[in-house]
């Protein structure tokens, strides 16, 4: 199992850093500071770094800004041929009848409640998972985790069927549970990749502390509550960010949990692919688009060092 | 109080004075109640959701539905159904298509990133935000996006081509089935610029634990450009390069977003972006009116079956340079 930690990922870079500041001359990367230093190294450094921003800039925010700027024309604009590249007469009033059109505020809303719902149920009982199979080792507890893990081999989307099926008619409790937000909380506590993540963290936690705690009288709760979750604070901040994306970005199981009623159960992504599968008129279709970005977008500038460190922590797992 | 530590420590040395027997079990049985109390909440979850749902899939896939409700055996009759079904190789072919053009395209791209964005002294924090923002969008908004601008009429794509006095195409919309569609090309590339940042963002992680001596000595034994890339960059990175490789084949052999929001949950012309999950999908949901969920599993086995055998053959074939 082949996982970077976050903490010396993110050690090396600021040491790494200055590392290289105290000994100029020595190559650090592929390519020597001596060789950057030189009159020739200088210009042509110079060229790369302005090519690089512009390529990029054009490459990744280009797209955006037409994301933003194409909710912002009429309707005629908006599908002129050739395609104008600004609002040639500003019309904002495109959001506002998206907004409308689309529902935005109900899909806001159900997509809010989906992801906020999901992290709730996930920190309940992914993290008291965690903490038991970390440190109450219970009988048959690293089989219970043996079979958790093994669920990462398998490809989540070829699940889907069986997993609306069952989700339609629960076996022994026959409830139907298509269609109501339980269909995206539950199965999103039955993520192996975060008790995996959390169990890791509280490993690392020394038992003298909870046994001092123990001695004072606290029950295993009170433990949790007061001395586990207040040290594990940076790895419940990853688990949280990565439970609020995956719902948030998530499409085929809201397609088949939440498709179809009335009023709408969608959630954005879903909602929006459904306005264009019908007949909005394309600068509608994208205003919502745009708008359904914004929270993300908002989300990730807030949290991107957050965001970036989860990513190098959890991206690798095999 | 319990004590947990202490009694385990003890027991382990079997030499400290034991308390009496039944203290000490009924210490276990407190320990593991209340941790299996801490469980119940996930272990239900994974049964209902992960563990019984994995088994159900293996199941319905040999049975089949009966008028009235409720399902009964029926050997592989939905094997043979969906292999008979011409769709149901085209879909094989296309995400095979896909799952290549994305390594062709998808692959080298944000390492080649990854490595250009290590060199730079400036705007890094910048480039990194710009490279991962794409991944934070709700993938409906970006492949609408995309689909307007590919779209043939008032895309801005088929305008660039026009200016510059080139062809225009019909990108995802493009009929033909030959196996590098321009259709399945367009699925690629805006299935690149979504998904590159987070492995731009892992390679980027591992270029900067390569220890800087290493380059040196190459370049010392006059070691060019791109042979300290071939001799160091690479097989230092060797492990991340081979995870990722393998999490994406697997990844992109589940396609089913880009393809159904960028078709219109069609398939192109002629199914030619048609995915095996979008045709399961359908075999469950649409196809003739009528859902028939046990095709849609049997389809959902093979898939799984697919990968399972990609992924143990592959950790097999790079077992000994992993080490």
């Amino acid at each position: 199992m082949a996982v970077l930690s976050t903490a010396s990922v993110r050690a090396a870079g600021p040491d790494g850093a200055r590392r290289r500041r105290e000994t100029t001359g020595s190559t650090r990367t592929l390519i020597s500071s001596a060789q950057l230093n030189r009159r020739s190294g200088k210009i042509a450094y110079r060229i790369v770094l302005t090519l690089v921003i512009v390529v990029f800039t054009l490459v990744f925010i280009g797209p955006l800004y037409f994301l933003f700027s194409d909710g912002l024309k009429s309707t005629q604009e908006a599908i002129a041929t050739p395609p104008t590249l600004y609002p040639h007469h500003i019309y904002p009033s495109t959001y506002v009848q998206a907004w409308d059109r689309v529902d935005m505020a109900r899909l806001l809303w159900n997509t809010l409640y989906y992801a906020f719902g999901a992290l709730a149920f996930q920190l309940v009982f992914d993290v008291t998972a965690a903490y038991a199979l970390s440190k109450l080792r219970p009988f048959l507890g690293n089989a219970i985790l043996f079979l958790m893990l093994a669920t990462l081999m398998i490809p989540s989307t070829v699940l889907v069927i069986p997993q609306y099926v069952t989700m339609a008619d629960e076996p022994l409790l026959h409830w139907n549970l298509i269609g109501s937000p339980e269909a995206i909380w539950l199965p999103s506590v039955a993520n192996a990749f975060s008790i995996f993540l959390l169990k890791r963290f509280f490993d690392s936690i020394p038992t003298d502390y909870l046994d001092a705690a123990s001695i004072d009288g606290a029950s295993r709760l009170k433990i949790l509550w007061r001395i586990v979750l207040p040290i594990s604070r940076p790895i419940i901040g990853v688990v949280s960010i990565f439970a609020l994306v995956a719902v948030w970005k998530d499409f085929l199981w809201p397609l088949l949990a939440e498709y179809g009623y009335s009023p709408t159960r969608e959630s954005l992504s879903v909602g929006i692919w459904q306005a264009a599968y019908g007949a909005t008129p394309q600068n509608l279709i994208i205003a919502a688009s745009a708008m359904a970005a914004i929270p993300t977008i908002v989300f990730f500038l807030i949290f991107q060092r957050n965001i970036m460190a989860g990513l190098t922590a959890g991206g690798i797992r095999g | 109080m319990a004590d947990v530590a202490t009694l385990r420590k003890a027991s382990a040395r079997q030499s400290a004075p034991s308390r009496v027997t039944t203290g000490r079990f009924g210490q276990k049985v407190r320990r593991n109640l209340s941790a299996y109390g801490f469980l119940v909440g996930a272990v239900l979850c994974f049964t209902f959701f992960s563990w019984y749902p994995i088994v159900r899939e293996v199941i319905l896939s040999f049975q089949k539905a009966v008028y009235g409700g409720g399902y009964t055996w029926a050997g592989w009759v939905n094997y043979d159904r969906i292999i008979h079904d011409p769709t149901f190789w085209l879909a094989w072919r296309n995400t095979l298509e896909f799952s290549l053009l994305a390594l062709v395209i998808g692959y080298a791209v944000p390492f080649c990133v990854a490595i250009l964005l290590n060199e730079l002294r400036h705007a890094r924090g910048y480039l990194r935000v710009l490279v991962y923002l794409p991944v934070m969008l709700p993938p409906a908004s970006a492949l609408l996006l995309f689909a307007l601008f590919y779209n043939p009429q008032y895309g801005l794509f088929d305008d660039i081509l026009h200016t510059l006095h080139l062809p225009t195409s019909q990108w995802v919309f493009q009929p033909g089935t030959g196996f590098i569609s321009i259709a399945m090309i367009s699925v690629v590339i805006a299935s690149t610029w979504m998904n590159m940042g987070g492995a731009t963002l892992i390679y980027l992680a591992a270029l900067q634990n390569i220890p800087g001596e290493l380059y040196e000595a190459a370049e010392l034994d006059g070691a060019g450009l791109f042979k300290r890339i071939r001799h160091i960059t690479i097989p230092q990175t060797r492990l991340i390069l081979i995870m990722l490789l393998m999490l994406q084949v697997v990844a992109t052999m589940q396609m089913f977003v880009e393809s159904f929001v960028l078709t219109n949950g069609g398939g192109g012309v002629g199914d030619n972006t048609e995915s095996v999950v979008m045709l399961m999908y359908q075999y469950a949901f649409q196809l003739s009116g009528s859902s028939n969920y046990n095709a849609a599993s049997a389809l959902g086995v093979m898939l799984m079956l697919v990968l399972a055998v990609f992924s143990g053959g592959f950790l097999w074939a790079t077992r000994e340079r992993r080490a």
